[in-house]
């Protein structure tokens, strides 16, 4: 049998009517193209797409990422943006809430419900998805340190409206290594927290079968400075090291590497960012079946989301970013993405307004319905340009691996523990962006709108205004929990929280579950897990 | 600071925010046109930064804020340097939407620099809020 009668026989297998096969002039496509013998979307070492059908079986998820003020504040977005086709949730945080702090904490001040939704409780949990059905839609959460929290504040939610654990569908960011490196919302040690992470994937692996407990993520490292090789290379070594913790906890390769999932960014390098998501496939798949030794296909097919880069977006001439929002979005489509966010074009400004939102929404639904990017699998692979970049960036990519292999002795888990400790990843980084900058400056890197074309007088753009009142709001509401709340129950959920997290081999989970139903706030339940693990302060590195 | 002296900078993150780009490619902009940079790191409260201000005698400081809470943050930041007896003045960078950058000054921040600077925007609105202070105290 050929390669690509293997592939037809797995292409004919899966649904494959969701999108338009044929060009305007009538002229019919095949799925993909290329030589018989040739490597077919599907197939190892899936450097065309994890599936044989890719968008002809199913579209990507347009997944918009939403989330400011109250939790009735960000339930009514949601709401509107379910009713404009969005076909997932996407649930963005504000920082206290990042950092497992209550709207209360004294370091609050000024950031409740600024750049996200603020969940003190449980009864946000329960506003911000009152009315929507959990049991059929997909909902991502954009938190790490306090991840697991939120974790089981949504299974009981879910719980409390009739959908078992089970059926809940969704990815939980859960990658704290990246936050060392780049982002920088870490609460914890290192080693700690990664046994939260893990045991959240042994929690889901046992019991949310549709749930996706870590999402790998290169965005933010490429957000904090990064070359899309180092984002690359730092997203999947930081995804073998969660491998090897689950591992080290007895967990079977097969049973959670098919819920690993992955998230990158789009910048504007087009070519560049359609051969990374091609070379991180392949990574993957080699790695997890050669190192790993998988042998479920599933585990060995990276899947992945992708947002368009905000960092590429400019305060100047802020329509423009519709443009750039457009070209970044098609890279990700080309390059096989599983879901996508299309940023707002005024986020350089601040959080996005409902129109902008929307228009960004509609950019997917053009590059999805308009323009036949999605008719084809992967219809850039035997470009000698991007076969060639695909293949450069994997062999930089595995310089990297080798320098972590021996930092860390032969284990990369250690080896990025070891770079996050003396530096290595933070540097890495800012010396990536200041050389960017240092271009920008010299104007060998052009900026529409920035260093060329510039216009002068701009007109104020209209962006969403977030006033004090939520964060008074929200203070009043948590006052108004707590004071219902059973304190003793509370007290004795904390004291269980504290008494299995000292223990390495308890799953702390159940005792999470058990806190967030007794209404404990974020920010006692990681003042429980703290009083356990430490805190985390970072060697600042300019 | 007089003639001859470098000028000494406080470049640092104020609440939660951790997003540090920004504020370390300022820190490298400064160093590399010849200020002395002090880069206060991440998560600080104004007292922490009021007091880092004064331990090192600064003549700017610098905050980078991306998180929405700049029209808190900057003014308590100030009150913090004043109430220790420090005229320094405060450049405040990041997303700042325009019609909030007028409060800013009102509440008493020096500059206010937006995404896009350029290098020699950067050091000249440090240098100018230096200068004015310099104006003030010899008035």
């Amino acid at each position: 049998m050929t390669r690509r009668e293997d592939w037809e026989r797995q292409y004919r297998a899966a649904p494959s009517d969701a999108v338009e096969a044929s060009t305007m002039s009538g002229l019919e496509l095949d799925a993909v193209y290329g030589p018989d013998d040739g490597e077919f979307p599907g197939q190892f070492p899936y450097t065309r797409g994890p599936y044989a059908s890719m968008y002809r079986g199913r579209l990507w998820t347009m997944r918009m990422f939403a989330g400011f003020g109250t939790a009735a504040d960000t339930n009514a977005r949601f709401k509107e943006l379910l009713r404009a086709g969005g076909t997932g949730l996407s649930t963005a945080f504000d920082l206290p809430t990042l950092m497992g702090a209550d709207s209360d904490h004294p370091m609050a001040l000024g950031e409740v419900g600024k750049a996200g939704v603020a969940v003190d409780t449980l009864a946000d949990m329960e506003d911000l998805f009152d009315g929507i059905d959990l049991g059929t839609v997909s909902t991502s959460m954009t938190i790490n340190s306090p991840a697991p929290i939120l974790l089981a504040m949504y299974v009981a939610v879910g719980e409390e409206h009739g959908t078992p654990r089970a059926r809940l569908a969704g990815t939980l960011q859960n990658d704290i290594l990246k936050e060392y490196q780049a982002q920088k919302e870490f609460i914890f040690p290192p080693r700690p927290s990664v046994r939260l992470v893990n045991d959240v994937v042994r929690f889901c692996t046992a019991e949310m079968p549709l749930w996706h407990p870590v999402s790998i993520s290169g965005y933010h490292i490429r957000e904090a400075g990064s070359t899309a090789v180092q984002e690359l290379a730092f997203t999947l070594a930081n995804g073998f090291a969660y491998v090897e913790a689950a591992i080290a906890s007895g967990l079977p390769v097969d049973a959670f590497g098919k819920r690993l999932s992955f998230f990158f960014n789009a910048h504007i390098d087009f070519f560049e960012e359609i051969a990374k998501y091609r070379a991180a496939r392949r990574i993957w798949a080699r790695w997890l079946r050669d190192r790993y030794g998988a042998t479920d296909e599933r585990a060995m097919q990276l899947r992945f989301h992708t947002q368009t880069a905000g960092v590429s977006l400019t305060a100047q001439q802020p329509e423009i970013n519709i443009a750039r929002v457009a070209i970044e979005a098609l890279a990700g489509v080309l390059g096989g993405t599983q879901s996508l966010h299309t940023d707002s074009f005024d986020e350089a400004l601040a959080l996005p307004t409902e129109k902008a939102a929307r228009i960004a929404l509609r950019t997917q639904q053009v590059i999805a319905y308009e323009t036949g990017a999605a008719s084809v699998a992967d219809p850039l692979g035997g470009s000698h340009f991007v076969e060639a970049l695909t293949d450069r960036m994997e062999q930089e990519a595995e310089a990297v691996f080798a320098h972590l292999l021996e930092l860390g002795d032969g284990s990369i888990l250690e080896g990025v523990y070891q770079g996050i400790e003396e530096g290595w990843f933070q540097s890495e980084i800012a010396q990536a962006s200041a050389d960017f900058e240092r271009k920008l400056n010299d104007g060998r890197r052009i900026l529409v709108g920035v260093n060329r074309f510039e216009e002068t007088d701009e007109p104020e753009a209209d962006i969403l205004y977030i006033g004090p009142e939520a964060e008074a709001l929200q203070r009043k509401r948590l006052a108004e929990v707590k004071a219902a709340r059973d304190d003793g129950a509370v007290s004795q959920a904390l004291a269980r929280v504290r008494h299995d997290a000292a223990d390495p081999a308890t799953n702390v989970m159940p005792s999470l579950l058990q806190a967030v139903y007794a209404y404990a706030t974020v920010g006692e339940i990681i003042g429980a897990l703290g009083q356990v693990f430490g805190t985390w302060t970072e060697r600042a590195v300019v | 600071m007089t003639a001859g002296e470098m000028m000494r900078v406080l470049v640092t993150k104020v609440g939660f925010d951790g997003h540090d780009r920004g504020v370390k490619v300022v820190a490298r902009m400064l160093r590399d046109a010849g200020l002395e940079v002090i880069y206060g790191g991440l998560r600080q409260t104004p007292e922490t930064v009021a007091e880092t201000a004064l331990q090192e005698d600064v003549d700017v400081v610098g905050l980078s804020m991306h998180s929405g809470g700049h029209l808190t943050l900057a003014p308590a930041v100030i009150e913090a340097l004043r109430r220790r007896g420090l005229d320094v003045p405060v450049v405040v960078g990041g997303i700042i939407p325009t019609r909030d950058r007028d409060v800013l000054v009102e509440q008493g921040v020096a500059e206010v620099l937006t995404p896009g600077a350029s290098e020699e925007e950067v050091v000249a609105a440090v240098r100018r809020a230096a200068a004015q202070r310099v104006q003030a105290t010899e008035a």
